[in-house]
């Protein structure tokens, strides 16, 4: 096994093209995989689970809102505890840390926000628990300022503008473009919804729902054909017909799959061949999502040149802090905020709103 | 992106390579980077601090073993630990003396259910039982359409009715005991843990069904928010068992353990990717592993042992350290390796693997150019490739459409690397058998501890 090490090291050091050495070193592992593999044991399966006795809450219908500042009030204490402390301790760092985990802004981040403050707190510019928590609001909602947030459409284009829409399964592709078409349209653009999910069942049927409702045409192709073609029809017809928008669905992969990557790498490409233009391509990231989205947004970056992030589900519980980590990373903007299931629940983003959010 | 748990022990540890014991000064060191990568995994807060409370008793004056250095020990003392909070009670699924035996599942939006309902309805056909849908997702648009296409490829019959969900729902249950079906599996909309109204609806539909178990569908990928969801569904609908869906994605996975230790009930099965029957029961070994950044290895070996036949594989591993390893037998083994899937996505898997390495682009047209210079020799040039002299290499070259120098590096390399398995097998040999020779000192830390984790103490 040493032997594998250095093997390995030399490997790596190696500059020259060396896909046989790398080659070489998967077969050789896997020969010796295989004999590690025979002394592996199984546990045998047993035992069934214990009952919890149940019990609900219920109340009537509320509005998008007020949900929110309902899943928001559930989270204060926190903070609210080094609030009532007189001078910054080593409790109140630890709040203020906490808060920004519990938010999913993730550790690296957290640290890099929260090392400023430190010294300024060191040198006595700050002193109250209170001065110190709305610093850090503002120097987050600051870091979060500088980037352009309305969604790209060229209007002297004499072609179709292009949004294309990707990310991972269930993040909310499909119901976004649905409530983008409806929003266009009521802008008074003429919308096409091409259907390029065509893994997932019934994807088609999904946006062919939407497409009734926001009175956009919409292209289909075959269940499990090429995505690439759909969009390069869809853009196509829309040439064809003067429509003003292609929003362009894709089916849900996870980033680490290379092949569905290199599909919708592929799907960019054709796009960008087609007679219009690819003005807007939005990563859609699902607001309870921990800290792989920061590996989404670069995957999917690579891909196809993410220009915006569409952060979805903030209605619930989770509070979707790893956007936070994106924008302020890689440089990639959120531009819209999905609030729940209705077509206004798309919201533009507010950077005040978010920071602030984070912390209540 | 993360650093795995060992890097980030590295320099802590440094210091105290060569002491047998830890310190309790030491171990407070090391807990804070088990901290940051449990919570880099997506493990709940709070939940990290009752882990890291039990690795520091555990850790405190953790005897010396001969077969680990400090890291690997700690590593070790942290594996176990995620394992036997993952693991514990597993579920097995007792069925109903009257059937059908109800399931139903249930979750946030996008979190896998209707996927998740499908696959496991698979499972139970797999398991010899008659299992029957029914779709009670009647808000997102075409869902139910997306379970009647899964149900169609799998051949398992679909109810539903429009209208009301928990009508349906029950509508679904007459429907399965007038077609004697015995197994009916429940599919709800995704909703919101806070939503009271959809809470309600989904524990009415509960109370319609009675359930014999309760499944809450998770994504791998869920941060924080997974104990609020977790628990929210539970106050609600009394969960049985926890479901894992897109596991087959990079995230760490911390999610699991959190639900798993506030829910206290067991995670019985993980989606593993798109197609319908990759759906398995729960390991905890590969999930704390997981968790830990230690690379899938388990799930590598299992995916190996798949592929490989075991003879075989033995067979060239012993010539490789006899140093009788041929091209021909390169050619075979990577042939079967290519079965696994993208080389580059095996790599990533690999622990302990030089980063330089884990980043090397491995493409398709790569391979195939290697390949094709194999397949352009002849038998007794794969056999020997010291015969390769210029004309032959300019009739491999030319066969292959490489150039002399594409054969000429093959060529060097491949004997580079069978001086180097020649070197591993002589001492392997002085060691006995070659995996006996494995010594924890000489092998990736991750590598060290899940292996001593799986092979019990020495």
């Amino acid at each position: 096994m040493l032997a594998l090490n250095i093997f390995a090291q030399q490997v790596a050091a190696d500059t020259a093209p060396k896909v046989f050495l790398v080659l070489a070193l998967l077969v050789s592992l896997f020969g010796f995989g295989t004999i590690v593999v025979g002394r592996r044991t199984r546990e045998p399966v047993s035992e069934i689970p214990s009952q919890i006795a149940t019990q609900t809450a219920v109340k009537s219908a509320e509005s998008v809102r007020d949900r929110l500042s309902k899943a928001r009030d559930a989270f204060t204490g926190a903070i609210s505890i080094a609030l009532t402390h007189s001078s910054i301790t080593q409790q109140t760092w630890d709040e203020l840390e906490e808060a920004l985990l519990r938010a999913d802004v993730g550790v690296a981040t957290t640290a890099r926000v929260l090392g400023p403050l430190r010294e300024l707190v060191k040198i006595k510019q700050i002193t109250e628990p209170r001065d110190l928590i709305s610093a850090l609001r503002k120097e987050m909602t600051a870091q979060l300022s500088q980037n352009i947030r309305e969604l790209n459409f060229d209007a002297s284009l004499k072609a179709p503008n292009i949004w294309l829409v990707v990310g991972v399964n269930g993040a909310g592709k499909t119901t976004t473009i649905g409530k983008l078409s409806a929003q266009q349209r009521a802008l008074g653009r003429s919308v096409l919804l091409a259907a390029g999910d065509t893994f997932r069942a019934a994807a088609g049927e999904q946006l062919e729902t939407w497409a009734t409702r926001s009175g956009a045409e919409i292209v289909r192709g075959a269940e499990g054909g090429d995505p690439s073609s759909v969009i390069f029809d869809g853009i196509a017809r829309a040439t064809s017909r003067n429509i003003d928008l292609v929003l362009a669905d894709t089916a849900g992969r996870l980033q680490n799959n290379t092949n569905l990557m290199e599909e919708l790498a592929k799907v960019r490409r054709v796009a960008d061949k087609g007679s219009g233009k690819v003005t807007e391509v939005l990563l859609v990231i699902d607001a309870t999502t921990g800290q792989n989205g920061l590996t989404q947004a670069k995957q999917f970056s690579l891909a196809t040149q993410v220009t915006g992030v569409v952060l979805t589900k903030l209605d619930g519980s989770a509070k979707g802090g790893i956007v936070f980590a994106i924008e302020t990373e890689l440089g990639i903007p959120i531009k819209l905020v999905g609030l729940g299931e209705t077509i206004d629940d798309l919201v533009a983003f507010d950077a005040a709103e978010f920071v602030s959010a984070l912390f209540n | 992106m993360f650093e795995t748990l060992s890097s980030r022990l590295g320099g802590v540890l440094k210091g105290l390579r060569n002491r047998g014991r830890l310190t309790e000064q030491d171990v407070t060191q090391v807990l804070a980077e088990v901290r940051t990568a449990l919570l880099e995994a997506d493990v709940n807060v709070t939940v990290v601090r009752d882990v890291v409370e039990r690795i520091r008793t555990q850790a405190v004056g953790a005897t010396s073993s001969t077969a680990l250095n400090p890291g690997q020990q700690i590593i070790k003392i942290v594996n176990d630990e995620l394992i036997s909070m993952l693991g514990g009670e597993t579920l097995k699924i007792m069925y109903a003396s009257a059937p059908p035996t109800v399931v139903l599942l249930a979750g946030l939006q996008g979190s896998g259910k209707t996927t998740s309902a499908a696959k496991l309805a698979s499972w139970f056909k797999s398991q010899g039982r008659q299992p029957m849908l029914v779709g009670a997702d009647l808000q997102r648009p075409a869902a139910v359409e997306q379970l009647r296409v899964l149900g169609a490829q799998l051949n398992i019959p679909v109810f539903s009715a429009p209208g009301d969900p928990v009508n349906t729902a029950a509508l679904g249950l007459a429907e399965a005991k007038s077609l004697g079906r015995d197994v009916l599996i429940v599919d709800t909309a995704g909703r919101l843990a806070i939503d009271e109204e959809m809470m309600r609806q989904v524990k009415d539909i509960s109370k319609a069904v009675k359930p014999n178990y309760t499944f809450l569908v998770v994504d791998a990928m869920t941060g924080q928010d997974a104990v609020t969801v977790a628990q929210a569904f539970d106050a609600t609908l009394s969960i049985d068992a926890v479901i894992l869906s897109k596991l087959d994605g990079d995230a760490r996975g911390g999610a699991a353990l959190s639900v798993k230790h506030v829910l206290g009930k067991p995670i019985a099965f993980a989606a593993t990717g798109e197609k319908l029957d990759a759906f398995e029961q729960f390991h905890p070994d590969r999930m704390a592993s997981r968790i830990l950044g230690m690379g899938d290895m388990l799930t590598l070996i299992e995916q190996a042992e798949k592929v490989f036949e075991k003879d075989k594989a033995e067979e060239t591993a012993a010539k490789m350290l006899e140093g009788e390893f041929t091209l021909a037998d390169f050619l075979e083994q990577l042939q079967q390796l290519k079965k696994m899937g993208s080389l580059q996505g095996i790599m990533g898997m690999m622990p302990g693997m030089p980063k330089e390495l884990k980043n090397a682009e491995i493409s398709d047209d790569q391979v195939s150019r290697t390949e094709a210079i194999i397949y352009s020799m002849t038998a007794q040039e794969r056999a020997n490739p010291e015969l390769i002299n210029g004309s032959r290499r300019t009739r491999i070259s030319k066969g292959s459409g490489t150039t002399v120098a594409d054969v000429n590096r093959l060529v060097k390399q491949f004997t580079e690397m069978k001086k180097m398995m020649k070197q591993m097998g002589g001492k392997a040999g002085r060691g006995g058998k070659a995996s006996k020779g494995i010594k924890g000192s000489e092998m990736p830390d991750e590598l060290a501890a899940a292996l001593s984790s799986r092979l019990g103490p020495r």
